[in-house]
């Protein structure tokens, strides 16, 4: 299965699943990360993390560690 | 009728800017209870009945941070008579998230659409009306940036506020979440009976039970045991219906709710992503091989347009900071010597509490404002235009580490400068946690007033040594123990609080200079007088403490001095005796001695003050034959320039000038050999710089602090924090030193 970690900058999928209840999570589906949703990876900050992704039209930036629990769909 | 009106909205919505708009300059900030939020209040413009009160940026009501908690905590219980939802309308699938969060609280609101000058830019188009209809409140175009629609928006809010209307109910739930919540209602209702079935309770109820479907720990923290069990067994059936989770459920619900009447209501000219302005700006500041280099230098000129003395590389040229810094204080020694001028033939004791007291007291803060002012304006400015979110994007791989985030990268720099802008610098921080560690971290930097000290220092004891790299050594140990804090704080403080790094990156915008000069009067007048009032008591007291000792009250001293003054010199003063007794206390750093513990004191007042201190109490060397001696090197016009009145020698002028020398004299004229009676060896000197490079900061410092912690127990604590590593660091540094040596 692909999470949102391992998608390169210019790809975009769709939300299928997003990891383990809690505060993390609930974050992400506040901000729009919810199943169903498009997201494209726009791009990795200069350090290797975190990344960049639009998501309903605006810019959201996320970790890799917090990337790796969204479960994707190309 | 007065009324309060809350603004709410995400954070970059331009919920400041409206506020701004609406209130003036007429603001006051203040805090809520028990966390380090700005609580914003101000009185509308146009109608001085009507309160405004700023609401924290949030972009949800769930209860997982501070300002999340304040703002629901606000519109719940403190119910204002009408809230303001900014939506930035570039953006308006995510902020109606919290719309229709506002809109569940059952609350008078009004919806104000911003940024529509971009919208329309964009050639989008908004359908107001039906957007109206479908919420059941008034939805108002504005530009908050240039005052279009706000009026129309207030007259909308206090006619909201009048006529109670809040949204309708909204259909945006299935049959399993209506039915959960309708059973969580019922059971709730059995437990208020008596409380009259008002509508605004069951507007609560109602909320409450929404908000227990969406397993709220708070709010399921307010509810008896006997109810839990039974809204437990409800909520169990319900996630069977759920695919096994409710609240993924009813987030998605609120999001395809929020689709549907976007799809009705707005109209989109390009619905695929494409690359904006600012996108293309983004492409070259957040890129991989540029954006550092980038960063460097914006951080530099940060950095350079506050605190530098060679402005741009030119030699002598004064950065507008430093300008403004010693036009402020030249100000202030004009009216000081104005002063001293009237109070000229007053007893010695007034003139000493008026200029050493009062004078140089409040001479201390007024040196601050020009740099806190620049500063904020900077700092405000890179907030308002979208760089810090990207400051923190390119630098969260390095501070996570620490446990901290990019951000705060802003006030560690500025420690290197000042500690009091720096810390003021914290309230840019995202969450509470790392707004206190940054704080009390800060304090840990080598500030410019703490280069004296290691001047003189490095100067008397390691002449033979290279006294680059012992400096050096110095500011690399400040960064170091600035982490091991950082990390043990994280550890064993804040350790239930979990770091996450979601993150909007808003779109770069030109900030208006209006929203920018509002900001920074409101950080300087904030810090003049809290962090003043700090300032002003500590330096009369530690005045008052190395001026008199107890013959000053049994005429003993009126007897011998001179004068008849009743004052007493600094080495028998009360500070005196108070650091003979605390001494025994740095016995293992390697100073216990009362002439270095009373220079630690003096520190505080401004960490120069160590070397003027040191200076006046060693002065056993400093004899009036070695000063006349010493200033024969220079010629009248060279001595009128050093402060001699009329470039005639005087004995008198002669100490205090040399004194203050230590400052600006460079190389070995900074030593001072005598004080080798009592900081023995290398180590005690090392630990000795140590020990004041981390211990509390300057009074100012902490009267910035206090003013970002908020409360005396936190400020106490973090002083304590401060205090502590000072000594443990202070110790090992000599015991180390003491081996290797």
């Amino acid at each position: 299965m692909m999470t949102l970690k391992d998608m390169n900058p210019g790809q975009q999928g769709v939300v299928i699943s997003i990891g383990e209840k809690g505060p993390m999570r609930r974050r992400l589906m506040d901000m729009g990360v919810t199943p169903g949703i498009s997201i494209k990876v726009i791009k990795v900050a200069p350090l290797g993390d975190p990344i960049e992704v639009n998501i309903r039209g605006y810019e959201l930036s996320l970790r890799k560690t917090e990337a790796e629990n969204i479960q994707m769909k190309v | 009728m007065a009324f309060t009106i809350a603004l709410a909205g995400n954070p970059n919505s331009g919920k400041t800017t409206l506020f701004n708009e609406l209130t003036g300059a007429k603001q006051h900030v203040g805090n809520w209870p028990g966390v380090t939020v700005d609580k914003k209040e101000g009185i509308y413009k146009k109608d001085r009945e009507t309160n405004i009160l700023d609401l924290p940026g949030t972009y949800s009501l769930s209860p997982y941070s501070a300002e999340e908690v304040i703002a629901r905590d606000y519109i719940v219980k403190e119910k204002p008579d009408a809230v303001i939802d900014i939506v930035d309308g570039t953006n308006i699938e995510r902020n109606l998230y919290l719309t229709l969060q506002i809109a569940e609280t059952k609350i008078p609101m009004v919806v104000a659409i911003n940024m529509m000058d971009e919208v329309e830019a964009q050639g989008d188009n908004i359908d107001f009306k039906k957007l109206s209809e479908f919420l059941g409140v008034a939805v108002i175009p504005i530009v908050a940036r240039n005052g279009k629609g706000i009026d129309e928006l207030m007259d909308a809010a206090v006619k909201a506020a009048k006529n109670q209307t809040s949204a309708k109910k909204l259909d945006m739930f299935d049959e399993n979440i209506l039915s959960a919540t309708k059973a969580i209602y019922e059971v709730l209702v059995d437990s208020e009976v008596g409380s009259g079935q008002t509508r605004a309770v069951s507007a609560e109820l109602e909320w409450k039970a929404i908000k227990l479907v969406e397993n709220d720990e708070i709010v399921l923290g307010t509810i008896s045991e006997g109810q839990k069990s039974e809204i437990e067994a409800i909520l169990k059936e319900a996630e069977k219906h759920a695919d096994g989770d409710l609240e993924a459920r009813v987030a998605d619900l609120r999001y395809k709710f929020i689709s549907k009447i976007v799809s009705q209501s707005v109209k989109k000219n390009k619905t695929v992503h494409v690359e904006t302005k600012s996108d293309k700006l983004d492409k070259i500041l957040t890129n991989r091989i540029l954006a550092l280099p980038i960063f460097a230098v914006i951080m530099y000129l940060l950095f350079a347009i506050t605190f530098s003395e060679n402005f741009l590389f030119v030699e002598g040229l004064l950065s507008p900071g430093m300008w403004l810094a010693g036009l402020a204080e030249d100000l202030w020694a004009a009216f000081g010597d104005f002063i001293g001028g009237l109070i000229e033939n007053a007893s010695p004791m007034l003139q000493s509490l008026v200029m050493d007291g009062i004078i140089e007291g409040l001479g201390a803060i007024i040196g601050f404002i020009p740099l806190v002012w620049v500063l904020y304006i900077l700092i405000s400015f890179l907030e308002d235009c979208g760089y810090m979110a990207r400051i923190a994007f390119v630098m969260d791989r390095i501070f996570r580490r620490f446990g901290l985030s990019g951000r705060s990268f802003i006030p560690l720099l500025m420690g290197f400068g000042c500690g009091v802008p720096a810390i003021m610098a914290t309230r840019t921080l995202d969450t509470e946690k790392d707004r206190r560690i940054t704080t009390i971290i800060t304090g840990f930097m080598p500030c410019g007033a703490k280069l004296p000290i290691f001047a003189m220092f490095v100067s008397t004891f390691f002449a033979g040594s290279n006294k680059t790299l012992v400096t050096y050594s110095l500011y690399m140990l400040s960064i170091v123990v600035a982490i091991v804090v950082s990390l043990l704080l994280n550890k064993f403080l804040y350790k239930s609080e979990a770091s996450n790094f979601v993150m909007e990156l808003p779109r770069y915008r030109v900030p208006t200079l209006k929203s920018i000069g509002i900001h920074g009067w409101e950080k300087v007048k904030g810090f003049a007088v809290k962090a003043g009032t700090i300032i002003f008591i500590s330096t009369i007291l530690i005045w008052g403490l190395s001026n008199f000792n107890m013959d000053s009250f049994n005429g003993v001293n009126a007897e011998n001095n001179e004068d008849g003054s009743i004052m007493s010199e600094m080495d028998d003063s009360f500070l005196a005796s108070i650091g003979s007794a605390v001494a025994p206390v740095f016995k293992p750093l390697g100073f216990g001695e009362w002439r270095p513990t009373v220079g630690v004191a003096t520190g505080w007042i401004a960490k120069e003050m160590v070397v003027v201190t040191m200076a006046q109490l060693y002065d056993d060397d400093v004899s009036p034959e070695y000063l006349e001696e010493y200033f024969r090197q220079y010629d009248a016009e060279e001595l009128e320039e050093l402060g001699f009145e009329d470039g005639i020698y005087d004995e008198e002028a002669a100490f205090d000038i040399y004194a203050e020398g230590i400052l600006w004299e460079g190389a070995d004229e900074n030593a001072l050999p005598s004080m080798k009676n009592d900081i023995k060896t290398k180590a005690a000197a090392y630990s000795y710089m140590v020990f004041n490079l981390l211990c509390m900061p300057c009074f100012a410092a902490v009267g910035a602090t206090k003013r970002e912690l908020k409360t005396w127990s936190r400020t106490g604590g973090a002083v304590g924090i401060q205090m502590l590593t000072a000594y443990v660091v202070a110790f090992i540094v000599y015991t180390v030193g003491n081996v290797i040596s």
